[in-house]
């Protein structure tokens, strides 16, 4: 072989080489992602966020803790790309219809544990029993509603419509575990009880009081703050470490806000503005700011989830007939709409919208509210076909 | 467990050391036989380059791989990666005529995993009755069997036979087989029973049904997990023009079903069926290998669709040499593209709650060019880009980048 031919053949390795790397496949557009931090995080605070990135994707099994009752094998199968849950993983609740609490806890309530690893088997709902169905909601954006105080929540609400809107907000009074730190600011009621944020009823205090219960309802995970084991009903031995706990929730607070898209297209701006006009921003309220955060970058900033963090009468066609804390069964928080249109690249293409997923399209979760919100969904329903398809234009690019 | 080590760490080290003193001609080359072309995969164990010294009945062999490579996934690259991905050492000693005995041990990611891939006994009573006992390769699917590094024209073994079958999958157990020669064609059939799969196939850390989370028992070795064999049986028919073509099955009970004689569950089934072939076609001189697999597992319904009941997946390798001739000096030197093909289906089937498919699979596609300075050894420079989807059927993630390594026989 001559030495052309030996330099051509070096040439061409090396160059397809280099020239692959150039070629290699790109990420997805930031702004079509759910995942990742907030940019401003220290790098302290990027180290921590990702170990609780590896806590919320690590899937248990039965040797790692797992069950023996369980919903989903991890935090990552029901809430995928940290975007709303695939009906797969939509977990049930039963047993509770007022605020005397809970009458079904013996016979597994509140929350069914409709799987089993092999060997047992799982839980029944009682017959005649009237239950919910729950879709995991997106996790974006969760430490700022974290860090909203509570009296920016209490002054939103209204609960005897002194606004004569037709509107009434209200929050959702609970009781706290031992092992919930209350905020520095927190307010409570008569009866000593705090104001819930998280969950579809809101009857969850803070992301820890969350993802403790999660571990332990959704997954079968015992730890130190949710030490009874689902099946056994006993008090068990931790399968995760508070640290982990910790850090779980810690990425969950700093989880970066969804991105919106084409927010300065013609349609899109005039979407919004319809929105407005239409009174949806009475519940769905745009904008929010926080308090002081001992995450500097969470800190007094506004920010735009297109919720009110009240829970509001929905209509009966929304009444499962099972409730939270104070809240009523027809009541549900308005839930954020920021990150809705990238809905189904988590949802595997399809969009399966409010509480119980039962919504396959914008459109459809809108006509589907009732109760207080009947006023602003008949203006919508009002509203011309083209600025109907604009509205929703807006929607999908939230 | 600890015995075998030492036999094999003295044979390995021992021999040699005891010749390198010597006159290097004291060692013999058996290279590769290519001569009849009537081996068929059943073969593959003993048909590889060995090393013979002087009189001694005991031969060496081996090989080695290693590579560097620049991937990214989803945009996310780990930077160029230099890896020393494997090294196996054969030895094999015929302590009779038609007594045979192998061993390969395997080193894989420097001294990560060391595993004893195979050491097993022949012996033969007939062409058509051999009798092999000890560490198996389980004959499933081809490339279990002939996984040797050097034969491919690809740095990643087959996702398929990795993912999926699980190759590397040894195991304790007996067996026969043989082989039959009739004109062009060539017959042959292989029949073990061997310790197998455990429950860890439905639990696991990869959080869906997989048969390769079973090779972490490393005590199937000495003892199977629930006391049932695991049945394995090929059967190769091959026309020396055209083909060779394999038909297998695998299967048993995986799930540890009683403890201290108290049923704790029913007994679960795990089923694999596979078929293989390579042919070279006339005239074009391309070579096709390839084998498809389908894996069939109880999992109890109450437990999650996380882990799927049926899967299935292969790969087809599509190798055109484009060069044969001398090159830097060595006489019968190649130049091969090639292009595999591949797809795994993990979950196949569709969501109890709404009908819909689940996906978790993947689809891969690998351009190569490949230098061979013999059949022994290739230097491989590979190209990726697969596409992985989760179980919902999410937006994939995208994989691609570059692979350059060597892998030799020695
Ligand atoms: C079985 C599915 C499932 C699993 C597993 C699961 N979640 Fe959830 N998650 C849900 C559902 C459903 C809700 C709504 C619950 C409610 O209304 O009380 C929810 C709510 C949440 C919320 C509140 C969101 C909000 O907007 O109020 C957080 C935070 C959360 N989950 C975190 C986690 C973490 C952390 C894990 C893992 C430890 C986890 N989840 C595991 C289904 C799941
Ligand atoms: C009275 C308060 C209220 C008003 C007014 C209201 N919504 Fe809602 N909205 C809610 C609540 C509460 C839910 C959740 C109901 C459920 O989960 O069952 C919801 C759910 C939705 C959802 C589904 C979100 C998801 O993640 O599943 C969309 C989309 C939505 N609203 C859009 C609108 C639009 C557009 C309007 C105006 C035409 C509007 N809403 C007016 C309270 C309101």
């Amino acid at each position: 072989m001559s030495t052309k031919n030996t330099f051509i053949i070096i040439l061409f390795l090396l160059s397809s080489s280099f020239a692959c790397k150039q070629i290699e496949p790109s990420g997805p557009e930031e702004e079509n992602i759910l995942n990742g931090p907030i940019e401003e995080l220290t790098s302290a605070e990027r180290i921590l966020h990702l170990k609780g990135d590896a806590a919320f994707a690590q899937s248990f099994n039965s040797e790692t803790g797992l069950g023996p009752l369980f919903v989903a094998t991890s935090c990552q199968s029901c809430h995928s790309s940290d975007g709303k849950g695939h009906p797969f993983t939509t977990l049930i609740r039963f047993g509770q219809w007022d605020s005397t609490g809970n009458h079904y806890i013996d016979k597994g309530a509140p929350q069914l544990q409709n799987r089993a690893i092999p060997g047992y088997l799982p839980e029944e709902l009682p017959t005649g029993i009237s239950y919910t169905k729950l879709i995991a909601p997106a996790v974006t954006g969760l430490g700022y509603i974290d860090a909203v105080s509570d009296a920016d929540i209490l002054n939103l609400a209204d609960p005897n419509d002194a606004n004569g809107d037709g509107i009434s907000g209200v929050v959702n009074w609970i009781s706290i575990p031992n092992y919930v730190i209350p905020r520095t600011d927190a307010i409570q009621n008569t009866n000593g009880k705090y104001i819930g944020r998280f969950g579809k009823k809101s009857a969850a205090y803070d992301l820890l009081m969350q993802t403790s219960l999660a571990y332990n309802q959704d997954m079968g995970i015992v730890s130190a703050n949710e030490a009874i084991d689902t099946y056994t009903k006993l008090e068990s031995e931790p399968e995760i470490n508070l640290q982990t706990l910790f850090e779980t929730v810690f990425y969950l607070r700093t989880l970066k806000v969804p991105p919106v898209r084409n927010a300065d297209e013609k349609e899109v701006v005039e979407g919004k503005q319809l929105f407005m006009n239409a009174g949806c921003a009475s519940c769905h309220k745009q904008e929010l700011k926080t308090g002081n955060s001992s995450i500097e970058a969470l800190s007094n900033k506004s920010f735009f989830p297109y919720t009110d963090m009240l829970l509001h009468d929905m209509g009966n066609g929304l009444d499962d007939g099972y409730t939270e804390g104070s809240a009523k069964t027809y009541e549900w928080r308005t839930p954020a709409l920021w990150g809705l249109g990238l809905t189904p690249k988590s949802q595997g293409g399809n969009y399966f919208l409010m509480h119980d997923g039962r919504a396959k399209s914008i459109q459809e979760a809108i006509l589907l509210h009732g109760g207080e919100a009947t006023k602003s969904i008949s203006n919508f329903s009002n509203l011309n076909d083209a600025d109907r398809l604009k509205l929703l234009k807006f929607l999908e690019n939230l | 467990m600890k015995n075998i080590y030492l036999i094999l760490i003295s044979n390995l080290f021992l021999f040699p050391s005891a010749f390198s003193q010597n006159d290097s001609s004291l060692f013999k080359q058996i290279p590769i036989d290519t001569s009849s072309k009537m081996n068929l995969n059943v073969d593959a164990i003993y048909n590889r380059p060995f090393l013979n010294f002087g009189k001694s009945p005991v031969t060496l062999g081996g090989y080695f791989e290693t590579n560097f490579q620049h991937i990214s996934n989803n945009g996310i690259t780990e930077g160029l990666q230099f890896q020393a991905r494997r090294l196996t050492l054969f030895v094999a000693s015929s302590i009779r005529n038609r007594i045979k005995f192998l061993c390969e041990l395997e080193f894989e990611d420097g001294t990560k995993e060391i595993s004893l891939e195979f050491a097993a006994l022949d012996v033969e009573f007939n062409p058509l009755l051999n009798l092999r006992a000890g560490i198996i390769l389980n004959p499933i699917g081809a490339f279990n069997q002939n996984h040797d590094g050097p034969k491919w024209e690809f740095i990643d073994r087959p996702i398929s036979a990795t993912q999926l079958l699980p190759a590397t999958w040894s195991n304790a157990g007996f067996g026969l087989y043989g082989k039959k020669y009739s004109g062009k064609w060539a017959f042959s059939y292989e029949l073990y029973l061997s310790n197998g799969f455990d429950d860890k196939i439905i639990s696991n850390e990869s959080n869906r049904t997989d048969l390769s989370a079973s090779k972490k028992n490393t005590a199937r070795f000495e003892e199977s997990s629930n006391g049932e064999p695991l049945y394995t049986g090929k059967i190769s028919i091959k026309n020396k023009k055209y083909a060779e073509l394999g038909f297998s099955y695998m299967g048993g009970v995986y799930n540890k079903f009683e403890i201290d004689g108290l049923a704790i569950d029913k007994k679960r089934g795990v089923h694999v069926f596979a078929i293989d072939f390579n042919s070279t076609l006339p005239k074009l001189n391309t070579y096709l290998v390839g084998e498809w697999a389908w894996v069939f597992v109880d999992v109890p319904k109450t437990y999650t669709q996380q882990y799927g009941r049926q899967q299935q997946g292969g790969f087809l390798d599509i190798v055109q040499a484009i060069i044969k001739r001398k090159i830097f000096g060595f006489d019968n030197a190649v130049i091969n593209i090639a292009c595999r093909l591949e797809y795994v289906d993990w979950n196949v089937g569709n969501f109890n709650e709404t009908g819909g498919n689940i996906a978790e699979n993947i689809v891969s596609i690998s351009p190569a060019i490949s230098f061979r300075t013999s059949l022994q050894t290739v230097f491989r420079l590979n190209f990726k880009r697969s596409l992985q989807t989760d179980l919902f059927g999410n937006p994939p993630s995208l994989l691609g980048g570059f692979q350059f390594g060597l892998s030799s026989y020695f």
